[in-house]
């Protein structure tokens, strides 16, 4: 098989270092990377093992009353974190939504933002893809784009970004903690990754080497914990990525909503946040009228990409029935189906 | 030696409470341990890995490969090629016999479809094998691929499935339509599927001069090893094939298929032994998959609503090189007590490897296209689906009018429909919701398959220490074999199971036929039946005989064999154990043959199916579109039932398939290049746990002397069918929406605002 080095560097610093190199990659647990690997898609020389990394997997509460990520914690340890889960309904619900246990066990913070693509012509090497191969070409425009997107696509790539998690803590305002070469910096996750364009091949605000530490979330988001939903519509009932997907979150004061959060997943190359129909929100008495609004908002400059037109009504009845559910509040517990439309029927199986 | 079929009128009895028993699997504790060898866990000293290049394009040409660069990889050992391979015995594109199908063993440059074997590694380790792989970089000459149900002219094919008439018809259904008062007219469509079994096909082939040793999984060893022979010129004692376990086949692993012999042609390359395993996405190709249909149904009934005239036509692909169709049409034959029907089929062709029997070929297709028709015809009459179904229940096989040699669908309506409790159904689509709003809605269909029988043959032996040996070439694909056959030769050799050697899975056993149209453990069964019976004549032949034995002179009467011991019929005080009378005649064992096959004189006179009734309760997302289902009921009627547990394993996996089916299933082809997008297990949709409700399976008691000895119908696929149906039909109660192209997606039912 391939060569390539593989080094496990004791510190921040040293990671930093050994990534900064061309061909470098961070590996954290390895769920997309080693898959991609294993394909021929990602074809590194040197992979920079960040596992062992210390002080990266503890979930800090801040003086300011925010909360601090560490970029190595599981996928898992932080949905079943119960103080975390009871701020921050949303992203545990989104986080349980995704993928396996097994796979939930495993995966990192960091893995989950930044994930790949699942367009299934990128992870095909025999396929024309501007992603893979910049100026190569998009074979999904014209091919199978069912599950492509309807936002901030370009006609050099229409993929999505397939993250449950990035979804509501987009809408929380989650800043990322990167270090890289030149020392500490922090950007707000919505400017992280980037619209494909005319470089889709660049999907991220990285320069080279840089290493996501931790993801703080503000004091201010821990407000939405009474009425924070994720809503997931997916082909199947479990272990299926989304087909459209929605965070929303209300701040309810007398009868009005004092601030609203809407964010989509599954509809662009990054989580969708969706300030226009937040806007359209605020002041306003929560009812299925300003919902429908909203919606509209939201998917005002939506068109489809490929056969993929019914996406965008899709995502509209999303949007309203996450601010439904956001209005009607948090349920005490995580349901046994999380972010499922079933979530709510009785005697559900796990998922 | 001249056999003796004693199957019909055995001149002794044989007692045993053997079959019946819900035993669990015999071999499951060295399947919990990873003790049960499978094909690709054998590693015999010296054995080098192989590993397939396939090709990226659907039809052309390769017109190079870097094997140099393969070659040059640390620990690649010979790549083998068009140019550079063993040369086989004959042409694998000459068709023997119909069992054959054509290959793709290098023979030449040309591609017929993607993921088809172009060069084959051989390294040291699985690693330098995958990356010389890599390197051969492939470049092509490409064709417009064919791709869909309408690439191309059509045609009639000479025949459907295997040797099934293309067409085939009784009354005059253009007449029946012109009569009736109420048609419907619609058209269906499903999508390639692939069987992607759990254990991936796998090979591990060593030459010993001319003796060849094959572990790999199959559910024809026979057919396996004549394949084997003729292509490498060897007699077939030359070959042996040890197949004690699969990880399932679903009728992919029914035929010789190329990567096999891919694997064999290695190893007398290399002088070594030889593994060669498929990676998952290599299976979307060489080894079968299910045919695309587009069917037709144009139904009518009289005022009564009778059927007047059923017309089932169907559209298939086959590949551009070999022909299999998917005999989707012939679903219509048995079920409905139309006067007029009309069965016909026609196809195109496609780049596309050539398709195959998966679990339930043509009735599963077939069937989730007929029970929707039927509940938009049930509908159209403004009649419940099940009165509809009951209305024209066939007595008698509708499309040849020969009776059943038995039929207990109407108890499966009943039983199925009180365990559901179909009876509070409204008729009308869209009236129930559930707590949480969610629309609600039931759905029902009808399952058959063909009762059938293939040829096998068995040895039964009884040994001087009082146990007893069964040996039969059988197959077991995780269904149960090891024990369901177990029980059935306990019982036919009069003796408790554990005293009963059971061999089976090799194919120095005499030969069990193929595992596949649900028909193995009825013809092994038969197999067994009648060897059992042979040997126990042998044994009571020396017993009575013998003057100094109890049992002298009973021969006329008959003896029961039971718990290892023989009794005379007409006194059941007198007896003496197997022991004690092969020791008085100084033998060591007594040994007898027995074979099973179907009797052309019954099947002359009966139509032969199993049957069942199927009851599934979908709920809907009334905005979002996105559907589960909640409850399914299936109540079969499929003759004997050997092991309840097994069988109710079988008949839950059939039904999960049929969701499946309805919901999930589908091979997504890119309509410029043919190629399969979705190869792996993450895309290619099928239920998992949180899609699977409870299941409940009733199976109902049917007691058939016709079909064979033992009365066994055969429980393996009939599941799928009807469960398909009903999972379709409850998704339009829930909604009103009619959804024809399956599965049914999330976007054909956000059509309500
Ligand atoms: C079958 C399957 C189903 C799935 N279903 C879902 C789903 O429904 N929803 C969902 O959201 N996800 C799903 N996933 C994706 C899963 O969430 C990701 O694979 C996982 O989160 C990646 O985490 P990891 O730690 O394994 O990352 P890795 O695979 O190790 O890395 C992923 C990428 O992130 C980079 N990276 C990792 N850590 C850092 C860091 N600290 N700084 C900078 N770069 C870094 C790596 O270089 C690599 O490019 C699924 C995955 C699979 C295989
Ligand atoms: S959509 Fe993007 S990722 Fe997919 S093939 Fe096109 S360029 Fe590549």
């Amino acid at each position: 098989m391939k060569q390539f080095d593989y080094v496990r560097p004791a510190t921040v610093a040293e990671a930093v270092a050994a990534a900064a190199q061309p061909g470098a990659v961070y590996l954290a647990a390895g769920t997309n990377l080693l898959d991609l690997m294993k394909g021929g898609v990602s074809r590194p020389d040197r992979l920079v093992d960040v596992t062992h990394l210390d002080g990266l997997d503890r979930i800090e509460r801040l003086a300011d009353g925010g909360v601090r990520i560490g970029v190595l914690v599981s996928n898992a340890d932080l949905a079943h974190d119960a103080d975390f889960a009871k701020s921050y309904p949303a992203v545990a619900e989104a986080l349980l939504s995704g993928a396996s246990a097994q796979l939930r066990n495993a995966a990192t913070v960091g893995g989950n933002l930044l994930q790949r693509t699942r367009c299934a012509y990128f992870y095909d090497t025999a396929s024309r893809c501007n992603k893979r191969e910049a100026g190569s070409g998009c074979d999904a425009r014209d091919g199978e784009n069912r599950t492509h997107a309807v936002l901030g696509w370009s006609e050099n790539c229409i993929a999505t970004h397939p993250s449950d998690f990035c979804v509501p803590l987009v809408a929380l305002d989650a800043i990322v903690e990167i270090e890289g070469r030149n020392g500490r910096r922090e950007i707000a996750l919505d400017e992280l990754h980037r619209l494909p364009g005319d470089t889709p091949e660049r999907e991220t605000a990285f320069e080279p080497g840089d290493l996501v530490v931790a993801v703080r979330l503000p004091a201010a988001a821990r407000g939405f914990a009474a009425r924070a939903r994720y809503l997931k519509v997916r082909d199947r009932t479990s272990y299926a990525f989304a087909v459209v997907s929605a965070a929303a979150a209300l701040r309810i004061e007398n009868g009005k909503i004092a601030e609203a959060r809407l964010a989509l997943g599954g509809v662009a190359a990054k989580p969708w946040r969706a300030r226009a129909a937040e806007d359209v929100l605020r002041n306003v008495a929560p009812t299925v009228d300003a919902f429908q609004e909203a919606a509209r908002r939201a998917l005002a400059d939506a068109k489809p990409s490929g056969d993929n037109a019914f996406k965008i009504e899709l995502a509209r009845r999303i949007v309203v029935r996450a601010l439904s559910l956001a209005v009607a509040g948090t349920p005490a517990r995580i349901p046994a189906l999380p972010a499922s439309p079933f979530a709510s029927t009785s005697g559900a199986i796990h998922a | 030696m001249p056999e003796l079929n004693l199957t019909s009128a055995p001149a002794h009895l044989r007692h045993g409470s053997n079959i019946g028993q819900p035993l669990t699997r015999r071999d499951g504790v060295l399947k919990v341990k990873g003790q049960a060898t499978y094909a690709a866990d054998n590693h015999p000293p010296g054995m080098l890995f192989a590993v397939m290049a396939v090709a990226s394009i659907s039809r052309g040409h390769v017109t190079s490969l870097d094997v140099a660069a393969a070659r040059r990889h640390p620990g690649v050992v010979d790549v083998m090629t068009s140019d550079h391979k063993p040369r086989l015995a004959i042409d694998p594109e000459i068709k023997t016999n119909p069992f054959v199908f054509r290959m793709e063993v290098l023979q030449s440059n040309e591609v017929r479809y993607a993921n088809q074997p172009i060069a084959v590694v051989i390294a040291e380790t699985l690693e330098a094998a995958t990356e010389g792989a890599a390197l051969l970089a492939p470049r092509y000459e490409t064709l417009p691929a064919l791709v869909g149900l309408d690439a191309g002219d059509s045609f009639v094919p000479p025949v459907v499935g295997v040797g099934n008439p293309t067409e085939n018809h009784r009354g005059d259904v253009e007449a029946g339509l012109a009569s009736a008062e109420k048609r419907i007219d619609a058209v269906y469509e499903t999508p390639p599927q692939y069987h992607n079994a759990m254990e991936p096909h796998a090979i591990v082939a060593a030459w010993d001069g001319d003796n060849l040793s094959v572990d790999m999984p199959t559910q024809g060893l026979m057919l396996s090893l004549a394949r084997i022979a003729e292509l490498f010129g060897i007699a077939h004692d030359k070959i042996h094939i040890r197949s004690p376990f699969l990880g399932g086949g679903f009728g992919s692993k029914g035929l010789m298929a190329g990567p096999p012999v891919l694997g064999i042609m290695a190893a007398k390359l290399v002088g070594r032994p030889v593994k060669l395993v498929l990676r998952r996405e290599q299976m979307y190709g060489p080894v079968g998959h299910r045919a695309p249909t587009r069917q037709r149904l144009r139904i009518g009934t009289d005022g009564d609503g009778r059927l007047t005239a059923l017309d089932h036509h169907a559209r298939t692909v086959s590949s551009t090189f070999d022909d299999f169709y998917e005999p989707a049409a012939d679903a219509s034959h048995t079920l409905y007590a139309a006067p007029a029907i009309r069965t016909s089929h026609d196809a195109v062709r496609v780049s596309t490897g050539t398709p195959l029997f998966m679990r339930a070929p043509g009735e599963a297709t077939g069937s989730i296209a007929l029970e929707s028709a039927i509940d938009e015809m049930a509908w159209a009459c403004g009649i419940d689906p099940l009165a509809f179904r009951l209305k024209n229940y066939a007595e008698v096989e509708p499309i040849t009018g020969k009776p059943f040699s038995s039929k207990a669908l109407r108890a499966c309506y009943e039983q199925g429909a009180a365990r559901f409790g179909w009876a509070k159904r409204p008729l009308q689509p869209r009236q129930m919701r559930d707590d949480a709003g969610l629309l609600v809605g039931w759905g029902m269909g009808t399952a058959t398959f063909p009762a059938l029988m293939f040829q096998a043959e068995a040895r039964a032996v009884l040994r001087r220490d009082g146990s007893g040996a069964m040996e039969i070439g059988a197959h077991d694909m995780g269904q149960g074999a090891w024990t369901a056959l177990a029980q059935i030769a306990a019982d036919e050799l009069g003796l408790d199971i554990d005293r009963v050697e059971f061999k089976a899975g090799s194919s120095d056993l005499p030969d069990a036929g193929i595992a596949g149209g649900s028909a193995h453990t009825a013809t092994a069964g038969a197999a067994i039946h009648s060897a059992g019976a042979a040997v126990i004549a042998k044994l009571a032949d020396l017993a009575t005989s013998d003057e100094r034995s109890p049992l002298f002179g009973a021969g006329n009467a008959g003896v029961i064999a039971r718990d290892g011991r023989l009794i005379r019929r007409d006194d059941e005080s007198r007896g003496e154990s197997y022991a004690e009378i092969l020791a008085r005649a100084g033998v060591a064992e007594v040994e007898a043959r027995g074979t099973g096959a179907p009797n052309p004189a019954a099947m002359e006179e009966y139509a032969m199916h199993a049957h069942g009734a199927v009851f599934a309760e979908v709920k809907v997302d009334p905005e979002l579109g996105q559907v589960r289902v909640t409850r399914m009921v299936g109540a079969f009627a499929a003759g004997r039932i050997v092991n309840p547990r097994m069988v109710q394993s079988q008949l839950f996996g059939g039904m999960i398939w049929g969701l499946s089916f309805a919901l999930h299933e589908e091979a997504i082809t890119d309509r410029r290049t043919g190629r399969i997008m979705n190869a792996n297990l993450g895309e290619y949709h099928i239920p998992v746990n949180a899609d699977v409700p409870p299941l409940d399976v009733i199976t109902v008691e049917e007691h058939d002397p016709h079909v064979n000895a033992l009365g066994i119908k055969g429980v393996g696929e009939i599941g799928v069918t009807g469960s398909a149906g009903a999972v379709a039909n409850a998704v339009w109660h829930a909604t009103g929406v009619r959804v024809r192209r399956f599965p049914i997606r999330i976007e054909e039912l956000l059509t309500q605002p």
